[in-house]
């Protein structure tokens, strides 16, 4: 079942568009924000609300990046391993933050609190290297700055 | 036409098509994968590349894809440039990085698309050293069976089952190189024509499930060119054999019938052949007799007044013609239940008339508005419901052309129109499977149609009489989508047992000269209902008078033609029931005599589609045991073949004699040569009958047919009506279809198998029909029982096919919600039947009527619609 | 009174990083150029007339001329409606940071920019397409978004004319092929960003099968500008033919990673040495591809080109985004290449075989090579594969952009591709 805040969401964002269809990948985010990641169970409530089949649905949120369709902990690491990250040290800051969260990359910490995805160039590469902690962008990193930054996501 | 030169060589194509198109069409081996006549062209794979130059001076050129590229007048393209040959080839190796060496193992091998490109493009050493990406299998039910690894990513499975069948629960996930076509999760393909993607996948990854189990490789079949049984649209089909075995069903390309897809029913049902039901020899008394025992009973039988015959809807002409001049005509009784004969003589009688034309199947997808009344098409007549998702395209097509978009360019035209539809109006008991493509269905009694129908002829021409008082607001509506199209089309049948539906549906088509198509209940009803013979109740009657006292029943459980106290009577009153079939039954358990009688892959054959097409099916293998075609046992001593069954039915029946030009004689050859039932690399034709005596047996003869029981033979290609099997040099798969066309994706070389048998006629008489019923009025304490048709579960044959009848719903009562319960059992009582049955809810039932399933046990030869009880168990 | 300015781009971008709210833009001269289409009674035509003269070429990569690209919309009573405009904000070239810097520092001008281009060719709808990790811009969007629709400025009857716009801002589900037009309008109907071919153009079969225009962020921006200060204006800011400003920027080891707004023309050689600052200390310049990873590597004996479309032409690269990425001799050529083809295969779509499959392989070879085990062939096959990415064979650009930096890294570095080979070891490491 849908919430009605994840309802009224969608509903606002379905205005801007023609087809039902075409919400649906604003849709999926938003109930992604409400309940961390894309349950089958979330799939088939968002498809049924939209009116498209389940399959349909899923063929489109399995093709992004940004959604999720396993749990993920209470907060996503994003670390950007395209060129200029990777120039600038991302296989140090990788193996850090591996090391760190005792995780590799696509795994989320024992207790929940992190997951650690690589993602595609976040488009800041004059700051190199960076990472996204949930909406927060992370650059100019260290190991150092690395540690402070994973403090403040409990 | 366009000239375009191909390595120096001028062709003339077809200006609207594309490249590829008009290289197949002039025999060109150009490779290519995700292209397919039916779906058009969307440019993914990338197999087809030639070069294309300037014109004839230019050396360099550039890559283009065939298929994306239209065929304009003074093209120049290269095939055998050499770069565009090694690009080809490199394609190919990039589709076998990831494909596993399943070829051994693989059901596809042998008539696999695949291996034939990849033989073509000259690919054929792996430089790729990685490892493999490997995909975990769905089960998608029991009749199509799922290998991801084999994928190469072509996109045609669900190009197919979604744009074209309308599917929606088969679809892409993933990207890159992992991408992953299935469903959501693990279940059974809702689609009813996904048994097509067996053939549309151009590797292994969907193949057929059924033949999986009895599996044997394309090249050791024994084939025969055949017609489907389970449905009166007369789709085309190959039967393969090996070893007494059917092994599967592919389909048999007929531009006008079923063009390149059949339904799931069709593809499936055949294992009925193979049930450890079957009747395989003549039992007297439960014991089994000799041939020739048999024979001498029927006609011993045959030889008394008081012998009467009841013929078959799914049997043959020749069968039932046999029957008849065993008989006599006098003595020779329909097989159908009388509502339903009246019902299909009617609409043989307005198709005589002339008035109207009753369109093909391809003719059908090109209609460009549809009025259905009382027709659930998808499960009645299901190949017809492929057709109309198609017609709705028709008008929304418009919008492409004036943008100068060229047809085969696929996405671009559904971009273009996007979700728009034509006019599809539907009127049934119950809401059906269509009703997602459909500008608007209404769902009332039968009677109510009917008036609807009457409604919409009377606004379309004010002469067609009117039901007067009535609210039909859809009427206006569906007049003016009618008038203002290129090609109407009406379609209705006898599915609600209704006479005035099908009237009103005659009125409408008239009223404007729409085109006018009416579904048949079984494979041969029009057929035997064209034959005549005198009504089934006057069996029943004869039998209970005395006149009567032996029943020769041909292919026919009685059981499904008249309720259960009745038939039980009837055959009380009989002293010698003698009948004729495939599969043991409720009738043949009341037999004295049981004969064994072939189903159609072990018989020759004719039946008459709804469209009144006389097509010509053919024996693929001698079975084992006693058995034979029914004419064979039913026939006379001077009919020594199928011709001269064939010549004696034109003489007796001059009405029906083109049916003896549905297909040549057994005395056709092709340079002296007769057609080969199987490949010319059939194997082990003396190993496998070793165990049994070591010499090699001569081939069984075959006197009716030019068709032989070997592998050799002509290699010419045969006409349409005669191909057991596709194949070219190079083309081992389906897709050797296209070397049969005269231009691919158009009629056979030498024309689609058929005769049609109704033609408009200048004696065109146009009168309407007046008999308008009243309002439908519910009862108090009854309801109308009206049947449901279900593709799965209403044929009788296909039941008996394992993967059939899984899919089929058990025995229930369908009520409005709010009447009952989901699940509950209730006592239906029909005539002086009773029986329990749970309860299924349907929201949109009409008030005071209820579904039985049609054609299922225990109420199957209920006369429906009837008006009956239903109660509570107290 | 507005200064005619040589950084139009930049001229409102603020010291600590924060945006102009309406008001403050206004008052720094913004939407003159709206007031002036609407109310100075411009005509659409006219409007991209005047873009056609000023030669204004996209910013996103391919350089297409933008006014060209309007005249191809039907303008007029009987087109089906609605037109659209969509404003391509899915920044995901690797290298690529230029487009963020406008939506974070001046979304009004981004705003202006498309009620101008809109009403250029009659748009009804307009969308931002922004790519879903721009939070901040998407933030700064939002308000700006607002701010115009309570001023007037976007909805029905713009500032009493009778022009209207809506206009949306759609955050992207996350996937490169996003960025690519057509590819962008499948994401945009809710769909898997699969490209579409061409013909049919989006101007005839676009968004929901509508007339449709994609612009790139940066261009839009530029719009306003031409329409105050006119054509000439836009040339004689450059150096050379291809007119206007553009935005330039440089990551990698150089001593100042950065983005400046410079007279397109401006040589690689001053934005790397004087901007950038040059190479850091202990590092020596190898090559740089100039504009993100779909360009051909640039090596020393050419930092004297002009940094625009037609002279990057000339010495087998391309201007692509402006925004370059800088190889030193520290980091590993080969490494970098296959980071490059990781990249261009985890996002590939899926849907052409020579891209999907091929580019799967590559990485795979590269990856050998780096960790020792390259083989002898490797680099015919790697060659080899970058020719199926050629002009016509693949669907869409995405692997003719992979092949351009994999086959100018085998041509300027090929030594050291060799030597991975031969000593099977990756020297850097």
């Amino acid at each position: 079942m849908l919430s009605t805040e994840e309802i009224s969401e969608i509903e606002m964002e379905a205005a801007h568009y023609p087809t039902r269809q075409a919400v649906c990948i604003d849709a999926l985010k938003i109930v992604q924000r409400h309940r961390g990641w894309v349950s089958d169970e979330s799939l088939h409530d968002i498809a049924a609300h939209l009116g498209m089949s389940a399959t349909d649905l899923d063929s489109v949120a399995t093709f992004y990046n940004l959604i999720f369709r396993k749990p993920v902990g209470r907060h996503v690491i994003m670390i950007c391993d395209s060129v200029s990250c990777w120039m600038l040290g991302y296989d140090r800051m990788r193996e850090y933050l591996c090391k760190r969260l005792g995780i590799g990359l696509g795994e989320t910490t024992p207790d929940n609190r992190f997951t650690l995805l690589p993602i595609v160039c976040l488009g800041c590469c004059d700051r190199a290297p960076a990472m996204m902690v949930n909406d927060d962008l992370h650059t100019n990193l260290d190991s150092q700055k690395i540690d402070r930054t994973l403090e403040t996501y409990q | 036409m366009a000239t375009v030169h191909v390595d120096g060589k001028s062709y003339q194509m077809k200006a609207e098509e594309n490249l590829l198109h008009g290289c197949l069409s002039a025999g060109l081996n150009l490779p290519y994968f995700c292209w397919h006549p039916a779906l058009g062209s969307v440019g993914a794979c990338r197999q087809c590349a030639v070069k294309q130059f300037k014109d004839e001076h230019d050396t360099q050129g550039k890559i283009v894809m065939a298929c994306m590229t239209p065929a304009a007048d003074g093209t120049h393209i290269g095939i055998h440039d050499p770069e565009a040959v090694a690009f080809r080839a490199a394609i190919i190796e990039g589709l076998m990085l990831n494909h596993p060496h399943d070829c051994p193992v693989c059901d596809e091998g042998g008539e696999c698309h695949l291996q034939d490109m990849t033989v073509m493009t000259g690919h054929a050493y792996r430089r790729y050293e990685f490892d493999k990406r490997t995909f975990r299998n769905q089960d998608l039910g029991p009749l199509v069976n799922h290998e991801m690894n084999r994928c190469i990513q072509c996109y045609r499975c669900v190009r197919y089952y979604r744009d074209y069948a309308g599917g929606h629960d088969l679809n892409a996930f993933a990207s890159r190189n992992t991408v992953f076509f299935g469903r959501h999760t693990d279940g059974v393909l809702e689609n009813e024509f996904s048994g097509n993607l067996v053939e549309i996948c151009p590797t292994g990854v969907f193949t057929d499930k059924t033949l999986k189990r009895h599996y044997t490789r394309k090249w050791d079949q024994q084939f025969a060119p055949s017609i489907c049984v389970h449905c009166g649209l007369g789709c085309n089909t190959d039967v393969g054999e090996h070893t007494g075995t059917v092994r599967r069903i592919v389909n048999r390309y007929n531009h006008d019938v079923n063009g390149y897809f059949l339904c799931d029913r069709g593809r499936f049902g055949y294992e009925f052949t193979n049930s450890e039901h079957r009747i395989r020899e003549p039992l007297h008394k439960g014991k089994v007799v000799s041939a020739e025992t048999a024979r001498q009973q029927l006609r011993d039988a045959a030889a008394s007044r008081k012998t009467i015959g009841i013929g078959s809807p799914r049997a043959s002409l020749e069968s039932n013609f046999a029957l008849r001049t065993l008989v006599g005509p006098d003595r020779f009784y329909s097989g159908i239940a009388d509502s339903e004969a009246s019902l299909v003589e009617l609409t043989i009688d307005i198709l005589r008339r002339g008035a109207v034309r009753t369109p093909t199947l391809h003719e059908v997808e090109e209609c460009d508005a549809v009025f259905v009344l009382g027709e659930d098409v998808t499960n009645i007549a299901p190949r017809m419901a492929l057709a109309l998702r198609q017609s709705v395209r028709q008008q929304p097509i418009e919008i492409a052309k004036k943008l100068n978009i060229p047809l085969w360019m696929d996405h671009g035209v559904r971009d273009a129109i996007q979700d728009r539809k034509g006019p599809l109006y539907l009127a049934t008991p119950y809401a059906t499977r269509l009703e997602e493509i459909a500008t608007a269905s209404w769902h009332a009694a039968p009677d109510d149609i009917a008036r609807l129908g009457f409604a919409v002829a009377h606004a379309l021409d004010s002469h067609a009489p009117s039901p007067g008082n009535g609210d039909f607001p859809l009427a206006t509506e569906i007049a003016r989508a009618l008038k203002s199209a290129r090609k109407p089309l009406i379609i209705s049948g006898p599915s609600c047992q209704s006479e005035a539906i099908i009237q009103a549906a005659a009125n409408v088509a008239m009223s404007i000269g729409a085109m006018l198509s009416f579904t048949a209940p079984e494979c041969n009803s029009v057929g035997a209902t064209l034959m005549g013979a005198k009504p089934l109740s006057a069996a029943f009657r004869a039998i209970e008078d005395g006149e009567a006292d032996t029943l020769i029943i041909l292919e026919n459980d009685l059981y499904r033609r008249a309720p259960r106290p009745d038939v039980g009577a009837l055959f009380k009153a009989t002293a010698q029931v003698i009948v004729l079939d495939h599969l043991v039954n409720p009738t043949s358990d009341k037999a004295e005599l049981v004969v064994s009688s072939g189903t159609f892959a072990e018989s020759d054959g004719t039946f008459i589609s709804s469209e009144g097409r006389a097509q010509r099916f053919f024996q693929a293998f001698v079975p084992s045991g006693a058995i034979q075609e029914s004419w064979r046992w039913l026939g006379q001593d001077s009919w020594k073949n199928l011709d001269d069954v064939l010549a004696a039915m034109a003489t007796a029946l001059p009405h029906m004699a083109s049916v003896h030009d549905a297909a040549p004689s057994a005395k056709f050859r092709i340079a002296g040569a007769k057609i080969p039932r199987s490949p010319h690399r059939a194997s082990g034709r003396t190993a496998v009958l070793a165990n049994i005596n070591v010499s090699e047996p001569k081939p069984a003869d075959d006197p009716d047919s030019p068709l032989a029981f070997s592998m050799e033979g002509t290699t010419d290609h045969p006409p349409g009506s005669l191909i057991p099997f596709v194949w070219s040099p190079g083309w081992n798969s389906i897709q050797a279809t296209n070397t049969y066309q005269k231009e691919i994706g158009g009629p056979l070389c030498g024309g689609d198998p058929g005769v049609r048998m109704f033609e408009p006629a200048p004696s065109r008489d146009r009168s309407y029909f007046n008999g308008i019923p009243s309002a439908f009025q519910p009862r108090e304490d009854e309801w109308l029982l009206i049947p449901m048709h279900y593709i799965f579960g209403s044929d009788e044959l296909s039941l008996s096919a394992p993967g059939i009848a899984e899919l089929t719903a058990t025995p229930h009562v369908a009520v409005k919600a709010g009447d009952f319960m989901e699940g509950e059992k209730l006592d239906v009582r029909c005539g002086n039947d009773t029986v329990r049955l749970p309860v299924r809810v349907l929201t949109d039932l009409p008030r005071g009527v209820a579904g039985l399933p049609a054609g299922l046990p225990p109420l199957a030869g209920c006369d429906l619609p009837a008006w009956g009880k239903i109660v509570r168990i107290a | 009174m507005t200064s005619v300015a040589e950084k139009p781009l930049t001229q409102n971008m603020r010291p600590d990083g924060s945006a102009m709210d309406l008001g403050a833009y206004e008052q720094a001269g913004g939407y003159q150029a709206m007031r002036k289409v609407l109310h100075g009674g411009m005509t659409a035509k006219a409007v991209t007339n005047e873009v056609k003269e000023a030669n204004l070429r996209g910013r996103g990569g391919a350089g297409f001329p933008t006014g060209v690209k309007w005249s191809f919309v039907p303008l007029g009573q009987d087109v089906p409606n609605p037109t659209y405009l969509v404003c391509n904000a899915d920044e995901m070239e690797p290298g690529t940071f230029k487009d963020r810097l406008l939506m974070e520092q001046d979304p009004h001008q981004l705003i202006e920019g498309m009620i101008v281009s809109s009403f250029a060719i009659e748009a009804d709808v307009a969308y931002i397409f922004l790519r879903g990790e721009y939070v901040l811009a998407a933030e700064r969007l939002s308000r700006a978004i607002a701010e115009a629709y309570d001023a007037h400025y976007l909805g029905k009857n713009i500032l009493g004319s009778d022009y209207s716009l809506e206009l949306y801002l759609h955050l992207s589900g996350g996937r490169y092929m996003c960025g690519e037009e057509t590819g962008l309008l499948n994401a945009l109907e809710g769909k898997r960003a699969n490209p579409r071919s061409k013909p049919p153009y989006p101007p005839v079969v676009g968004l929901f099968g509508k007339p449709t225009v994609v612009n790139n962020v940066e261009t839009l921006c530029c719009v306003p500008h031409i329409i105050n200060h006119g054509a000439a204006w836009f040339h004689a800011l450059s150096l050379t033919q291809d007119s206007g400003t553009k935005l330039f920027g440089a990551s990698g080891k150089v001593k100042r990673p950065g983005l400046w707004e410079l007279p397109m023309g401006t040589t690689i050689r001053e934005i790397l040495e004087v901007h950038a600052g040059g190479m850091r200390d202990g590092v020596k310049f190898r090559g740089l591809l100039p504009g993100g990873v779909s360009t051909d590597f640039v090596t020393a004996e050419h930092l004297d080109t002009p940094m625009d479309f037609t002279a990057m032409e000339k010495i087998g690269s391309r201007l692509g985004t402006g925004t370059m990425i800088v190889l030193d001799d520290q980091t590993c050529p080969v490494g970098m290449t296959w980071n490059m083809m990781d990249f261009f295969a985890r996002e590939s779509c899926g849907w052409c075989t020579p891209c999907w499959s091929g580019l799967g392989w590559v990485e795979r070879i590269l990856k050998s090579m780096e960790d020792g085990r390259g083989q002898p062939g490797d680099l015919e096959k790697l060659a080899s594969q970058a020719k199926m990415w050629g002009p016509g064979a693949t669907f869409c650009a995405l692997a003719p952009g992979a092949a351009e930096a994999l086959e100018s890294a085998m041509k300027h570095f090929r030594d050291d591709f060799e030597r991975h080979i031969r000593d099977k070891r990756c020297p850097w490491r």
